[in-house]
């Protein structure tokens, strides 16, 4: 059996730094908001901040804004159309994948009625020699912005494929 | 105006409140609602321990939502966070208690802005790491 030397594909090389196609989310309302806030919460009350648009006004906030993990693209109708990147995970056949962390960058807050769009893109990656073998750890970067432009947040996901 | 803590009486080392939940379907079952996160390993004992798991386990997902739950809980409305980095390790099996643990590990100002930087993770009741990181969070 021959070592691999690489897990790089002509296809990951071809799409590195490309954007994938734009999802949009609905519009997201105060009861998404405040659904989301219970739930991760849960069973305690959650700050008065993703509910009371009371008290949301006497904030810096100015009125209720939405906790930075809440994802406005949960429960889309599915379309077939999702964004996405424009090919599969490469050397996921046959081989093992991992989670290998996640960094948030948080810029500007979702509000009630704000839509937001995401995309995704394969920014780089790193091949590494371990006591298992060759390693591949890629960094997939994602942007939503929101509907004024404003970039909302920065993801960067690292995979593992062995 | 909740201000739950400034910048000038912080210290390295000062550990910050936990947050700590004993996670089962309770918990995971709603977070699976919001998110539509309904994945067979996070639903069903059956299906997990049919993919080698001891039972259903949680999302890592909700770990990272504890994790910020206890930097909003310590820092206050009037805070920012402003990015949060952290690894998955371990699993979160049923009737685990969750619980947070956050230290701040640096205090700097850039640009007329105060951040603290604060090391993380979610320890599960044998002490185990399940989500080492760090978060920075900007101060009034």
């Amino acid at each position: 059996m021959t070592e691999k030397t690489s897990l790089v594909t002509q296809e990951m090389l071809e799409c590195k730094g490309v954007w994938g196609n734009e999802k949009v989310s609905y519009p997201i309302s105060e009861s998404d908001i405040r659904r989301w806030a219970i739930a991760v919460y849960w069973p305690k009350t959650p700050p008065q901040l993703f509910w009371d648009a009371e008290y949301a006004k006497t904030t810096k906030w100015g009125g209720i804004v939405a906790p930075e993990d809440f994802n406005p693209f949960a429960w889309k109708v599915p379309t077939g159309e999702e964004g996405g990147l424009p090919f599969d995970l490469p050397g996921l056949i046959g081989g093992m994948i991992l989670n290998g962390g996640t960094q948030e960058t948080y810029l500007t807050r979702m509000r009630p009625g704000d839509v937001i769009s995401s995309k995704l893109r394969l920014a780089s990656w790193e091949e590494r020699e371990g006591r298992s073998g060759l390693k591949l750890f890629s960094k997939y970067e994602t942007e939503w912005h929101n509907q004024s432009g404003d970039l909302v947040k920065r993801t960067i996901g690292t995979t593992i494929q062995y | 105006m909740a201000i739950n803590v400034s910048y000038d009486n912080i210290e390295v080392g000062q550990e910050l409140p936990v947050f700590i939940r004993k996670t089962d379907f309770d918990n995971w079952n709603r977070f699976a609602a919001v998110n539509d996160e309904f994945i067979s390993v996070h639903m069903d004992d059956e299906m997990a321990r049919a993919m080698g798991q001891p039972g259903a386990i949680g999302m890592g997902n909700l770990r990272w939502s504890y994790l910020l739950n206890a930097l909003r809980d310590w820092a206050g409305d009037e805070a920012e966070i402003v990015e949060m980095s952290v690894q998955f390790r371990g699993t979160n099996l049923k009737n685990d208690v969750l619980r947070t643990q956050a230290v701040v590990a640096e205090k700097k100002s850039e640009n007329g802005k105060n951040f603290v930087v604060v090391n993380l993770d979610v320890l599960n009741q044998n002490d185990e790491t399940t989500t080492p990181g760090t978060a920075t969070i900007a101060l009034p």
